[in-house]
Parts: C-alpha cells; sequence; structure tokens
C-alpha cells in the first residue's frame, strides 16, 4: 500500500472519511486509518488540508527509453468512407499537442475503399495518413483494427494514440493498449501535454460525472487515450496542406475468429445522438407516445436529434439506441433540452457535460433544474408547442 | 458449457452526491452491489447454462469483502465463485486488473465462454473485458444485445454500435461484454440465498494464480492518477418567469445571443 496516513499531523477531522469514493478510510483511536479497500486514488491526499496523507510516488516496473517514442496519432475513424466528426475533433486536438511537443501528427486509417479519402486528412492536419484499405477490413473487426494498428505502432512507435470514445475505439483499444502492455485513459474530455516530459495530461469524469480524475502514463509509451465526442475544437480543412500517404498491406495473420455477417442501420433519423449538436430529450413526464412527437418536432426545426431517458425507452416511445445516461449513450451537445425529465443521477451522467441545457418540468423541485442552465417551470407539451412555434419564426 | 462471468463490486453510485458547500462526494451510507451491468452477465451466463447444460462460475478480484458479490452470483443461481484478492493487487489499473483476472482464469481451466458487464459504473472505462480477452489469446466481442445460437465451437450474436447493430459470428471460446438490453435480470431464489449463506469463499493469492510481481498492483499498472478533483460546477441556473409565451420567447432571444438556434 502506498498512501499513508502520518498519526502525528492527522488532526482527526474525517474530511478525508467523507471524500473517499471507496469508504477505504476509518476513523481508528480518534486518527484516520485507510483500509484494504483502498485503490490508490489519492483523493485523500488532495483533501487533506494538513498534510497528513501522503501517496508514495514510486512508480516501479522496469524504466524503458521512452525518448524513441516521437509523435501523435490520430485513428481516424470512418463509416462507409465518411470521417466521423469526433475524427476531425481530434485532428484538431493532436494538431495542438503535435506542436506543443514539435513533433508529427498522423492519421491511422483503416476501412475498404476508402484511400481516396486519405487526403481529407491531411487538409484536416495530418502530416503522414497510414491507410490500410483492404476488403478484408470493410466491416469493424477488434482482431483485424487492432492488428493494424499494433504492427505501426511497433514499427514507428509513437508517443501518442487517440480515438474517439465511440462503439468503435472502445472496443478495440484495448486490445492494442494490452498487446503494447501501456496505459489507456477511457473517454477524456480534457488532453494537456507536459512538453519537457511529454508526459499527457488525460482528464476523465468517474462515477458517473460526479468527480474528475486526472491520469497520466508515466513510464510506458504511447499513451493511448480515447477522448468524448464534442469536447474538442474541430480542424479546420485546409486544402493546401501537403502530407505523405503511407498505404499499409493488411495480412490475415492465422484464422479469422468473428466476422460480421450483416449490419442493420437502426436509428429513426439519421444523426447519430453523440455527434448532435443539439438535442432534444424527453422522459416518462411527456405522459405520452403522442407527446413525445412533438419533440421530434422541435428537433426538426432546430436541426438537432431527439433522445430519452430509460422510463421513455422503457415505455417503447423511442429505440434504446436513442436512450442518454448511465445504461445508454453519454453526449455533450452545445444545446441539450430535457422536457419532462426529472434528473435521475442515472441520466444525468449521460448529459451534464453538454455546454448548455434547458430544463421543462412542472415539478420547480425536480433534481433536472440543480445542473440546467435556464429551466422552465410548467406543462410541458404547452411549453414545447410554444417554443416549436417561437423557434420556427426566430430561425425564418 | 462452462462460463465463466466476471462481476465486479462497485459503491452505488446513483446513491453518491455532491455536498454543493465543499464539493466533495458524500459517500455515507452508500451501498457497496454488484455492478449493474454484471447482473446482465450473471443472467444471460444462466440462461446458458439454461439451455445448453454445464455450470457458470463467477469471478471477480477485489479486497475480501467483494467475497459478497460473489455470493449474490450463487443466490442469483451461479455453480462456483473465484476470488482473486491479496494486497499485492492493490493500486491496479484495468491493464493490471486484466493481468490478474486472465491469470485466475487461466487456473481455472477449461472454459467455452467468458461474459462481464459493458462496464463497470464507478470507473466506466469498458477496457476491462477487452484487455482480459487479449491476454487470454481469445476473441473479444463488445455491446452483446442478443446471443442468436451457440453451435459448437461458434456462436452467434447481436453487437450494438453507435448507428444500430452488427450480426456477429465469433469462435469460442470467447469473451464478451453485454448491455442491459440483452435479458431483464432475475431475483434471487430462497434456495439460492440459502446455498449463498452457507458458501465459504476462498481467496487465491497472487501467488496461487502464478503471477508475475512486477504485473500486478500498482507497480504493473501503466496509468497512474495524478489527480481527483470535483467537477467545475456549472454557472448560475436561471429560472425564467412570466407566462408560456414570455418564458418561450426570453429563451429564444438568449439562445439566439449565443448563436445556439
Amino acid at each position: 500500500m502506498s498512501v499513508k496516513v502520518k498519526p502525528d499531523t492527522c488532526t482527526g477531522c474525517e474530511t478525508c472519511v467523507s471524500v473517499c469514493p471507496f469508504g477505504a478510510i476509518e476513523m481508528k483511536d480518534g486518527k484516520a486509518f485507510i483500509t484494504d479497500a483502498c485503490t490508490l486514488c489519492g483523493a485523500c491526499v488532495e483533501a487533506c488540508e494538513f498534510k497528513a496523507i501522503e501517496k508514495d510516488v514510486e512508480q516501479a516496473g522496469p524504466a524503458k527509453d521512452l525518448s524513441a517514442y516521437k509523435g501523435v496519432w490520430v485513428f481516424a475513424e470512418q463509416h462507409k468512407g465518411e470521417i466521423a466528426s469526433v475524427s476531425l475533433e481530434l485532428l484538431g486536438e493532436g494538431r495542438k499537442l503535435a506542436d506543443k511537443r514539435g513533433s508529427k501528427l498522423s492519421a491511422v486509417f483503416i476501412g475498404a475503399g476508402i484511400k481516396g479519402k486519405s487526403k481529407d486528412l491531411i487538409a484536416y492536419g495530418a502530416d503522414i495518413v497510414y491507410v490500410a484499405d483492404d476488403q478484408a477490413l470493410k466491416d469493424f473487426n477488434d482482431d483485424s483494427y487492432a492488428a493494424v494498428l499494433t504492427t505501426l505502432a511497433y514499427q514507428h512507435k509513437p508517443e501518442i494514440i487517440l480515438a474517439g470514445a465511440t462503439a468503435i475505439g472502445r472496443s478495440f483499444f484495448p486490445k492494442v493498449a494490452s498487446t503494447l502492455y501501456t496505459g489507456l485513459t477511457a473517454d477524456c474530455t480534457v488532453l494537456d501535454i507536459d512538453t519537457v516530459t511529454g508526459h499527457l495530461h488525460q482528464t476523465r469524469p468517474a462515477f458517473g460525472g460526479n468527480i474528475m480524475a486526472t491520469i497520466v502514463t508515466p513510464n510506458h509509451r504511447p499513451q493511448m487515450a480515447t477522448v468524448r465526442h464534442k469536447v474538442m475544437k474541430p480542424a479546420q480543412r485546409d486544402d493546401s496542406r501537403k502530407g505523405e500517404i503511407v498505404e499499409v498491406k493488411f495480412a490475415q495473420s492465422g484464422a479469422v475468429r468473428t466476422k460480421v455477417l450483416k449490419t442493420i442501420d437502426e436509428l429513426t433519423e439519421t444523426v447519430n445522438i453523440c455527434e448532435a449538436d443539439i438535442i432534444v430529450a424527453g422522459g416518462r413526464g411527456l405522459g405520452s407516445q403522442k407527446n413525445f412527437l412533438l419533440l421530434e418536432e422541435l428537433a426538426k426545426v432546430l436541426g438537432g436529434a431527439v433522445a430519452a431517458t430509460r422510463g421513455a425507452v422503457d415505455e417503447g416511445w423511442i429505440p434504446y439506441s436513442h436512450q442518454v445516461g448511465q445504461t445508454g449513450k453519454t453526449v455533450c451537445p452545445k444545446l441539450y433540452i430535457a422536457a419532462g425529465i426529472s434528473g435521475a443521477i442515472q441520466h444525468v451522467a449521460g448529459m451534464q457535460s453538454s455546454e448548455t441545457i434547458i430544463a421543462i418540468n412542472k415539478d420547480p423541485d425536480a433534481p433536472i433544474f440543480n445542473v440546467a442552465t435556464y429551466g422552465i417551470v410548467g406543462d410541458v407539451t404547452e411549453i414545447l408547442t410554444a417554443m416549436i412555434k417561437k423557434f420556427k419564426e426566430v430561425r425564418g | 458449457m462452462h462460463i465463466i462471468v466476471l462481476v465486479k463490486q462497485v459503491p452505488d453510485t446513483s446513491e453518491v452526491k455532491i455536498n454543493r458547500e465543499t464539493n466533495t462526494l458524500i459517500r455515507d451510507g452508500v451501498p457497496s452491489i454488484i455492478n449493474p451491468y454484471d447482473r446482465y452477465a450473471i443472467e444471460e451466463a444462466l440462461r446458458l447454462r439454461e439451455k445448453h447444460g454445464g455450470k457458470v462460475t463467477a469471478v471477480t478480484m477485489g479486497p475480501p469483502q467483494a467475497a459478497e458479490a460473489l455470493k449474490e452470483a450463487v443466490s442469483l443461481g451461479a455453480d462456483d465463485v473465484v476470488l482473486l484478492s491479496d494486497r499485492a493487487f492493490a493500486g491496479a489499473d484495468t491493464w493490471a486488473t486484466s493481468y490478474a483476472l486472465s491469470q485466475g482464469i487461466r487456473k481455472i481451466g477449461d472454459f467455452d465462454l467468458v461474459i462481464a458487464g459493458k462496464q463497470a459504473i464507478d470507473g466506466d472505462t469498458a477496457q476491462v473485458g477487452p484487455e482480459t480477452a487479449d491476454m487470454l489469446g481469445i476473441p473479444f466481442v463488445a455491446y452483446i444485445r442478443k446471443i442468436e445460437r451457440v453451435e459448437g465451437k461458434k456462436m452467434v450474436a447481436e453487437r450494438l454500435m453507435d448507428e444500430g447493430y452488427d450480426v456477429v459470428e465469433t469462435s469460442l471460446p470467447a469473451l464478451i461484454t453485454v448491455v442491459k438490453e440483452i435479458n431483464e435480470p432475475r431475483v434471487p431464489s430462497l434456495k439460492g440465498k440459502m446455498k449463498a449463506k452457507s458458501l465459504k469463499v476462498t481467496a487465491w493469492t497472487a501467488a496461487d494464480i502464478g503471477s508475475d510481481e512486477n504485473k500486478i498492483g500498482l507497480r504493473g499498472s501503466p496509468t497512474q492518477v495524478v489527480r481527483i478533483f470535483p467537477p467545475t460546477p456549472r454557472g448560475q441556473r436561471e429560472i425564467l418567469s412570466g407566462n408560456v409565451e414570455e418564458q418561450v420567447a426570453s429563451l429564444a432571444k438568449k439562445l439566439k445571443e449565443q448563436s445556439l438556434i
């Protein structure tokens, strides 16, 4: 164990007991005592105003030669040849990190019939594009995607590899990190680089968004992270940019273990809610499927997507792929309109990082108002109807 | 079929509240529960056993009190449990956790399928499943919402994606993670509860599973948490006033000013 209480300095104030996310601190003889439940997260170290708790920084493991690792890589995700919006956001962020560190930005592009799009990635900021274009890579497959990226990482030793925190990124990045024996941080919302050491400071929400944690990978490279949609600024297209396109051969090693038999698109509209700038969401408070249609109308007026709470999904008003919250998707649009949503923590966990939140509820004490930028107390259907009318006028 | 289910004991994050004055977590009285996604994993394992015969083994890594989560798995119908517990495991990140789990699973021996929940609600990383699969050298398929069929050494299942779903065929043994859509978990039976009550859970230590001491716990973890802090509180909220038309008009004005509409 390397979080220790200095009994002589501990005043027994119990602050650490209340801040420990794991309930791992007890009071013994008026002093804090750290139990086996400790995960060494260090929340108590930060909280103790008497500096009575210490975390050993002895990080063992053989020190690797980190200087051999250079450059920032972005996994450029594509669906049917369309580059995912989150990948453009990562190219924007990756460019900044690479410039700070004085290194190159590369994109890794995997799929079938996509080669022609490689120059788009250069226009969006990449200096090098590694493109693996092969019929065998048409469908997403953990094994083959991981094989391409792992092989490239062994060959070229990037310092950082980023992907969107999408279904695909979250599925195959862990396999790459496992094989490379390196650290991976999921769902980052802030990235920063120490220009001297090259350590990437990766900040992410944990405990359903109740706390933020900053994580580093001090002794391993590459440093890998997945990043949430909509938190980084997308790169601006510049067709005059020059870069290098490197074609990568894909060789199937061993038997094919998994294959996609078919793919079914299920979203009722074309917008993936994770990528939407505006989301109109509803909960059980809407009362009926008919009222739920008002959300769709409002979303149409605003050019946004429709989302729902678990309750509304359970009622059968909308498919599960639209569910936001702990057991659904996590979204961070510019504008989130929560209509007839009480604000249970399970839902709030999935939407509280939205930039502007509008809450509409008849109950002025509904917890959704605690996270709202603007709140309207009143009858949901009446307000939605008025909003549709007014926003139509405003948008002409 | 021998099905292994990975479970994790987590604090019930839905009970965790923030003290708005000090911006710290209020943990008093927050119970430990089985990670909600793991309940779907346990249920699916039990259903597969009911259909194909065999047994279900629940595995966890954690402090001694994590045995409670395994007892709960038994009360639901799991046949066997394995607790990986050793102070040397403390501070493990997803890599070191996956290493310990994969070593534990190797010691258990033959299996056809490993099922885990999509992610744990305390860390939300969704990494331990795929990393464990990689270390075991078996295929991994995420976000399973339906198992269509298991035939010999093959399984066909539906994988939830961002824009719909894929029907995926995988060879077995494999490791899958499941989403809540897959089933409706049962409640413990009386018989199961009795069995759980009398269950003695013995722990396997780092040495028992033949682990390399450089790959477990804090020592084996590539990542390190350097700071934990409360999220920036949102700016002052504003409750709009007036009648419906006035409220909506003032909202439209504000959103227009911020170029949101």
